[in-house]
């Protein structure tokens, strides 16, 4: 019986380890899928990079694309992640009204960036740009474009549908500590995702 | 919750939301600098790389976090890094490549 109850309260990790993250095993899950993750976006993006150098008419991204949507599009992801940390800040000093707003502002970020997204796509279709298709050169330009800021939008719509459950969950949920950690574990995947666009920005619009 | 809040002694959130927009302004002008696109590229690397950074230490608080999750963090980039230079040398001899001159044509009907 006390045997039992001991290994309840002592899981089978070495007594010289502590965790990685002392706080919770959910921001360690989270951490390594946001590895994983990078690693998907690493691969795309170096891929995009070889079939450029390997390409002899790849459009000049900036003059097709254009760059001052996307340059406020960046602007509004970057705005959501201080939205985002300023939540955080205020479940840490107990307001949770203010925390709640600040979430919610987040969310209308990355929601208003995927409505952008929609535009550009839409505006860049009716120009003649396909995942097929490209009136200014390489074929493989537009599918590379589409496939990137694609994967890139579903994760911000992905963020967006997390960031909405995370505020049903504070709101719901009496346990600040517990408020803190899910709201935490959110922001980083947030922060991934504008960190992600940071990268998209520079290597598929201005370089 | 204010035990880890002693432990955070960096810039404040704003100002690094000030170093995001100004980096993020340096790199729209860095385009248009009239330099080699060899150099432009390079300043572009370098300034996206600052701003993840920047989003990695503060805003995902990896400056504040043991070693460890860092070099989690680290893997993909090291991976990342590696593909590229795998990938280098080979678009490096493609023979057909002009540096930079065949911008946009007139689209093709």
């Amino acid at each position: 019986m006390s045997d039992a109850a001991t290994a309840l309260h002592h899981p089978a990790v070495e007594p010289v380890e502590s965790p990685l993250t002392p706080e919770s095993w959910g921001k360690l899950g989270m951490w390594v899928f946001l590895a994983g993750d990078a690693m998907g976006f690493g691969v795309l993006l170096a891929s995009y990079g070889a079939m450029r150098a390997g390409s002899a008419d790849w459009p000049n991204p900036a003059e097709v694309l254009g760059i001052q949507l996307t340059a406020l599009m960046t602007f509004l992801l970057i705005c959501s992640s201080v939205t985002m940390v300023k939540s955080l800040e205020n479940l840490k000093s107990g307001n949770l009204a203010r925390a709640k707003m600040f979430l919610l502002l987040t969310a209308l970020g990355g929601a208003i960036f995927v409505g952008l997204q929609a535009y550009e796509w839409t505006h860049l279709i009716h120009r003649g740009l396909m995942v097929f298709g490209n009136p200014w050169g390489a074929t493989l330009f537009g599918a590379s474009f589409f496939i990137i800021t694609g994967f890139h939008g579903m994760h911000v719509t992905a963020g967006v549908i997390y960031l909405l459950s995370i505020y049903g969950v504070i709101s719901r949920n009496s346990d600040m500590g517990y408020k803190y950690m899910v709201t935490e574990v959110a922001g980083l995947y947030w922060h991934f995702v504008d960190l992600v666009w940071i990268m998209v920005f520079t290597f598929v619009y201005l370089l | 919750m204010a035990q880890s809040h002693a432990e955070h002694h960096g810039p404040s959130y704003m100002a690094i939301f000030w170093y995001l927009a100004v980096l993020t302004v340096i790199e729209i002008a860095v385009i248009f600098l009239p330099i080699g696109k060899l150099a432009i590229g390079v300043m572009l690397v370098a300034l996206a790389s600052a701003k993840a950074a920047l989003v990695a230490l503060y805003f995902m608080h990896l400056r504040f976090e043991t070693k460890t999750l860092g070099y989690i963090a680290l893997t993909p980039v090291v991976i990342a890094a590696l593909l590229v230079l795998v990938l280098l040398p080979d678009s490096l001899y493609m023979p057909h490549q002009t540096a930079g001159d065949k911008k946009m044509e007139a689209p093709k009907h």
